[in-house]
């Protein structure tokens, strides 16, 4: 018997490594851009306060927006509320306004909580709506572009589908079908929605058109791969990360929009609080009472803020240009 | 690997494996408002080969001279203008989809460049095993442990099973990528200028392994390079296109040292050999190659070429015959008609 050592090099054990998936790659970049941190940061306080307003507003009512208490109207943030003027239960949590009182002593604070969630539920909500149109209007006609039908190919009535909507005002498209439907939150978020898709599905069919070129395509069909399987195992992961950037400022923009929409007074209808209309029943008393006018101001701008630089972030830490190999 | 019996059609056929008969693909090029057609690029004209079980046959050519997209038309990835594949005795261009999905199973490919043929968000594991998951060949722990073999097979340790394909070089992801071509156990693999994006000596460590897995499976190759030195070691026959068209096919032999057509002549002395001492002649050509949207009459190398005659001008090429019939030598040109 001869002792052989059969060694083959590439079986030696070399240290490998840690490995690292690309999700968690870009988490790691998303980390060290710390403008997008502190808005992911912002966002997620932002998250709970939506949450525990919905529950502390209209569930377990806490703080409650609705009591109005005339004696105590105008005063500004942090006033303590005076015991005499106003019966106990009328009183706000722990006897102060952080916020204040508007011109008819409704809490600010109150007011501000409940108003976070539907800002943000609108801003959640209309981006999946225009996401989901997007994304599958955009898909068709990036992968099933070149079917005819009968004269036009899918493409070309997709794409001048798209065109056409682009077309609108949109501000004003949305003020029309507002005015016509009855004033509902449900009503807004789905116009909202239904009015800003065509970035997304533009450059969806963008991404798939590229991709579809790339060899890991071409190889996943001559592998035998059904079109289900070329679409969602291999096209739709690599072109999300561009849709994801462009959602989180679309949510900003939604959310905007929202509050234009109630300024003008043709969103969500009054006694209901949101940003735009605190904003809105604030502006006639910009002198005598700024901190109605500022504080929904403020709010709907860090807001934005924070939901643009993380886009921003997100638009680095996914960009496959920016990365190392 | 252990092949199931299961994995093997049973292929009553004899003959060439493939034969690629006028095989031809035209590119619309469209203009104007209502964008006609308003030409055609003839990437690939009149292309007629075949191979044999377990040959390696390459084909060789300048840049945009049609090789990649003859490999990708063989394939059926790209529909084809005109002509006729059969693969196995079968028509491949007549096969509705199921009968391609099942035929894609014995005829695979393996691309230039090893970043863009590696979808970035899979494992490797996940990618190898790809193949048999769609043809639903294995699953679950059989699955883990045939690509496992598989990775052994091309030189890679199973412990880069999770990984993600930006972790390796160039030379590991062009195994991935062969380790994917043999999961289902083809009998033909197109190489798509399989190693010309790596460097000298990885490429030896690749074209080494597929000289090893077609001993091994009995595989075939259609190789397409740009690289002589490359196919005059791998290849049994060889494959000059120009402009579209087939200029010459012979035994490698044959061809390195016989070479009848004016353009492989001129070819071959363009190739860098190892050793500075020997002086051979340049045959140096004049001009660019001819756009193929609208290439010339007759022989479409006349305008460059230097044994140009009359008749050239006006009539395409003859196919003429040279030497025995079973290591043909086909030339497609005037000087030889007599």
């Amino acid at each position: 018997m001869e002792d052989v050592v059969t060694k083959d090099p590439a079986q030696s054990a070399e240290e490998l490594p840690p490995s690292e998936t690309p999700w968690q790659e870009s988490l790691r970049l998303f980390r060290k851009d710390r403008l997008a941190l502190a808005g992911a940061y912002v966002l997620v306080l932002l998250l709970f306060t939506a949450v525990f307003g919905k529950v502390l507003t209209e569930w377990v009512v806490v703080f409650d927006p609705e009591v109005v208490r005339l004696p105590e109207k105008f005063l500004p943030p942090l006033t303590f509320s005076s015991t005499e003027e106003v019966p106990a239960h009328d009183r706000p949590f722990g006897g102060i306004y952080l916020l204040g009182t508007d011109e008819l002593g409704r809490d600010v604070f109150a007011r501000m909580l409940q108003g976070s969630f539907v800002s943000l539920s609108i801003g959640f909500i209309a981006v999946g709506i225009s996401l989901a149109i997007g994304i599958l209007l955009g898909g068709l006609s990036g992968f099933y572009g070149n079917v005819r039908l009968g004269l036009v190919t899918v493409d070309t009535l997709i794409m001048r589908f798209t065109d056409v909507m682009l077309c609108f005002p949109t501000f004003f498209l949305i003020l029309t079908v507002v005015a016509l439907l009855p004033p509902s939150i449900y009503n807004i978020m789905i116009v909202i929605g239904l009015t800003s898709w065509m970035g997304t599905a533009r450059f969806v069919r963008a991404e798939f058109l590229a991709l579809r070129k790339q060899d890991f395509v071409v190889a996943a069909t001559s592998v035998g791969a059904r079109d289900r399987r070329v679409i969602f195992a291999h096209m739709v992961p690599n072109a999300i990360a561009p849709v994801l950037v462009s959602a989180t400022i679309g949510v900003a923009t939604a959310i905007l929009t929202e509050s234009g929409l109630s300024f003008l007074g043709f969103g969500v209808q009054p006694p209901y609080a949101t940003w735009g209309n605190i904003l809105a029943d604030g502006k006639g008393f910009i002198f005598d009472a700024p901190w109605l006018f500022f504080i929904p101001g403020l709010a709907i701008l860090v807001v934005v803020l924070a939901f643009n630089l993380v886009g921003e972030g997100l638009r680095e830490a996914l960009n496959p240009k920016l990365r190392r190999r | 690997m252990d092949v199931k019996p299961s994995d093997r059609q049973p292929s009553g056929h004899a003959g060439p494996l493939l034969q690629v008969t006028n095989l031809k693909k035209y590119f619309p090029v469209r203009s104007g408002l209502l964008s006609k057609v308003s030409a055609w690029v003839k990437a690939v004209d009149d292309v007629t080969f075949d191979i044999e079980p377990g040959e390696t046959f390459g084909l060789v050519g300048e840049s945009g001279c049609g090789k990649t997209t003859v490999g990708r038309t063989v394939l059926r990835l790209q529909e084809p203008t005109g002509g006729d594949v059969s693969f196995e005795g079968r028509d491949l261009f007549a096969m509705d989809a199921k009968t391609l999905r099942a035929t894609r199973r014995r005829m695979q490919i393996v691309f230039q460049d090893p970043y863009s043929s590696l979808n970035p968000r899979m494992t490797v594991g996940s990618i190898v095993g790809e193949p048999l998951k769609v043809h639903h060949l294995a699953k679950g722990r059989d699955l883990t442990e045939r690509v496992c073999q598989l990775l052994n097979r091309v030189g890679l340790r199973p412990d880069h099973y999770p990984r993600y394909p930006h972790e390796f070089s160039g030379g590991q992801r062009q195994r991935i990528g062969i380790a994917r071509a043999l999961a289902l156990n083809p009998k033909l693999i197109v190489c798509d200028e399989a190693v010309s994006a790596l460097d000298v000596s990885i490429q030896a460590q690749i074209i080494n392994l597929l000289k090893d897995l077609q001993a091994e499976y009995r595989l075939s190759y259609l190789f397409i390079t740009h690289d002589l030195n490359v196919v005059q070691y791998l290849a049994d026959r060889i494959a000059v296109m120009y402009l579209g068209k087939l200029a010459e096919v012979a035994p490698t032999a044959t061809l390195f040292s016989d070479a009848k057509h004016p353009y492989t002549q001129a070819l071959l002395s363009a190739n860098p050999l190892p050793d500075p001492t020997i002086k051979h002649e340049r045959i140096l050509l004049p001009g660019d190659v001819p756009t193929p949207l609208n290439p010339p009459s007759g022989c479409w190398f006349h305008t460059r070429c230097p044994q140009v005659m009359e008749q050239c001008k006006t009539t395409d090429p003859p196919l003429i015959r040279i030497g025995k019939p079973e290591a043909a030598h086909n030339v497609w040109c005037h000087l030889y008609s007599g």
